[in-house]
């Protein structure tokens, strides 16, 4: 298990050198710099251009900007945001309860819809329960984010008036930061329709950012769900007079997840980039929104950092499943 | 009467226009404490006969019978709930593939426990005794460690004796087991089905022991059943069908027994192999294949005939004692 853990701690570190390789220099690729974006259209004497770019350090040549970077990096130092002059650090963690509350929610929606929805696709196979829900999940898999966020508006915000258009929670409510999740914080306050008002405001958000993933989650358990019924293994349950309801939650199922829950893992990546649409659209305060402002005004230390934060969370979310199959597959736990 | 009596069971696959018959009419009977060999070759239909006898042919295959009787139960017509009773206590059933019957997540001791638990409840304690108790009576060395094993720990004929242990939990008064031996290598083979026969005897239970072993079921059965293309071709007690085969098949088979060619520069064999959905001939289906076919053969399908010493045979030329065809 140890050196399990070793060879994939191995894996990262380049994995991470990668990242900030690679933010570093695609977000230097987009024209314009920090100075002109401030500016504006007013545009900025030269001299004085030159003069605030060396005061940001980002007159010297590419490859020291970098080291700079990098060695910051080791110190746990990402920098100070060029906008706001607050560490990048500090401003990535103020928002992530928000984005962490919201993928949270998206992910436990697409694993209780996306799973029993596979389960019943595959056990009624051929039929007109399988049709419906592989193309409810087929639509949902091609729904471009932005536009299902904005139809879902038109109809329950706009439409129905049933939710509320942006924001965690109504601006009658000054809740105090406990956890960071507002829905627990609401509930915590004891005011009365807090957590109301904060569940309103997460439903459609959770919503459109679980679409992609539930879809995706429900096709995996249909096909691993399918392959494993046709196991013997299946068979010897049901011939010794287990139920079929019994069969498939207990033998089948346990087998089936083992690929599902890779994938489950796989979403976390795909949550992190919904989440900046989803943020956007509806004006959620999360790192995915805050980072989308960063890169409008060319923010290098904020779009950096809050990549690799963001890359680091994905990484040990995927360490975190490698370790989880081991605990439903017996054979990788007695293989290490 | 029979413990198990089948009249013209029929499971068909594919479209209902154009269905294909796995098992086509197959009547068959078994008394208490009886072992019966049902032989044939792969595709004959073997297998499908004993899942549907589990119950456990789903959709789109279909199983009708004129009769599907249990013990004087009709096991057609009672609720899916009654029959799971039955299935995996009364009947029981030993797989093909020991390395793939087992449930790879879950230790020997949950899979043989989960039968006792559904049929007999009991105390956790108590089904972990029973548990052991079988594992010793199917020669399992130290019980108590193979419990807590998975099946990727286990070796082939251990995960045998742990199916075999499985379906004997619940005392059943019928025993399948679809050719139990095939995918374990010869020594083992031997071992398990001693144990096998001997458990049979010890419990009085009912057997049907499917194969494509023929010097086994000389062994081991009481009657023998031979199947081709999903049919009945010949019953009968097993020392008079190896004497005098009265099918041409069964004639064929005995004499593709590598006992038969001693001195013999090739072994014999049957030429062709068993019709499938698309290639199903006219008349009898045995006829490309039977070198005894004539225009009748090709022409009328033959039906099982009942002679009078009980034996049945489906042929319109069964052999004589010498092993020519009567007209």
């Amino acid at each position: 298990m140890f050196s399990f853990l070793l060879k994939r701690i191995g894996v990262v570190i380049p994995t991470f050198i990668g990242v900030t390789l690679l933010t570093f220099s695609l977000i230097r690729l987009i024209p314009g710099d920090p100075v002109e974006l401030m500016a504006g259209e007013r545009g900025v004497d030269p001299v004085r251009h030159a003069e605030l770019l060396a005061q940001m350090g980002l007159d010297k040549p590419l490859l020291l900007q970098y080291w700079h970077y990098l060695t910051g990096i080791f110190q746990g130092d990402l920098g100070t945001s060029i906008v706001t002059r607050e560490p990048v650090v500090r401003e990535f963690f103020t928002l992530f309860p928000a984005t962490l509350e919201l993928s949270l929610c998206a992910i436990i929606i697409a694993v209780a819809i996306g799973l029993p929805a596979g389960i019943i696709a595959a056990v009624k196979r051929g039929k007109l329960t399988d049709y419906t829900v592989m193309g409810l999940s087929l639509t949902g898999y091609s729904m471009p984010i932005f536009w299902w966020g904005l139809l879902l508006i038109l109809l329950f915000s706009v439409g129905l008036g049933w939710t509320p258009v942006s924001g965690r929670i109504s601006a009658m409510f000054w809740i105090d930061e406990v956890t960071g999740f507002m829905v627990i914080d609401a509930f915590l306050s004891g005011e009365e329709g807090a957590l109301v008002s904060a569940l309103s405001h997460l439903i459609l958000p959770s919503i459109v950012l679980a679409t992609i993933p539930l879809a995706v989650i429900a096709r995996m358990t249909r096909s691993s769900m399918l392959e494993v019924l046709r196991e013997d293994y299946v068979q010897v349950a049901r011939a010794k007079g287990l139920s079929m309801p019994l069969v498939v939650c207990i033998h089948a199922l346990r087998n089936a997840l083992i690929p599902v829950i890779t994938v489950i893992g796989l979403q976390i990546g795909v949550l992190m980039a919904g989440a900046i649409l989803t943020e956007t659209i509806f004006s959620w305060p999360g790192v995915g929104k805050w980072m989308l402002d960063s890169i409008y005004r060319r923010d290098y230390p904020s779009v950096q950092g809050g990549i690799l934060l963001i890359a680091c969370l994905v990484i040990i979310v995927n360490l975190t499943v490698d370790i989880l199959y081991g605990v439903v597959n017996p054979r990788i736990r007695h293989n290490r | 009467m029979a413990l198990l009596q089948i009249k013209n069971l029929t499971v068909e696959f594919g479209s209902e226009k154009k269905p294909f018959r796995a098992v086509d009419q197959v009547c068959l009977e078994i008394e208490k404490g009886e072992v019966l060999g049902i032989v044939g070759e792969s595709g004959s239909g073997k297998s499908v006969t004993a899942k549907a006898l589990m119950g456990l042919i789903d959709w789109p295959g279909r199983v009708v019978a004129e009769k599907l009787e249990f013990d004087g139960q009709d096991l057609q017509e009672m609720s899916d709930k009654q029959r799971r009773k039955i299935t995996g206590r009364d009947i029981a059933m030993i797989f093909q593939e020991p390395m793939t019957s087992l449930n790879p997540c879950f230790t020997t001791g949950f899979q043989i426990a989960e039968a006792l638990k559904i049929h007999e409840g009991g105390s956790r304690s108590e089904r972990r005794m029973r548990s052991l108790e079988l594992l010793e009576q199917v020669g399992i060395p130290d019980p108590s460690a193979r419990l807590k094993a998975f099946p990727h720990q286990l070796s082939g004929g251990m995960s045998q004796r742990i199916m075999i242990a499985m379906a004997i939990a619940c005392n059943p008064r019928l025993l399948i087991a679809d050719e139990p031996t095939t995918a374990l290598d010869v020594t083992i083979q031997a071992q398990i089905i001693d144990l096998l026969l001997n458990l049979q005897k010890q419990r009085q239970m009912a057997l049907i022991l499917i194969t494509h072993d023929l010097a086994l079921v000389a062994e081991a059965a009481h009657r023998i059943v031979v199947m081709y293309a999903g049919q009945v071709v010949e019953t009968g007690p097993v020392p008079e069908i190896f004497e005098t085969p009265r099918h041409p098949y069964t004639a064929a088979l005995l004499e593709a027994l590598p006992e038969r060619s001693i001195g013999a520069t090739r072994l014999k064999t049957i030429p062709g192999v068993v019709p499938g959905q698309f290639d199903r001939p006219t008349g009898c289906l045995l006829n490309p294949r039977c070198e005894f076919a004539t225009e009748r053969c090709r022409r009328d399908i033959p039906l099982l005939q009942t002679d009078a010493d009980g034996r049945q045979v489906r042929c319109h030329t069964p052999l004589d004692r010498e092993g020519k065809p009567q007209p």
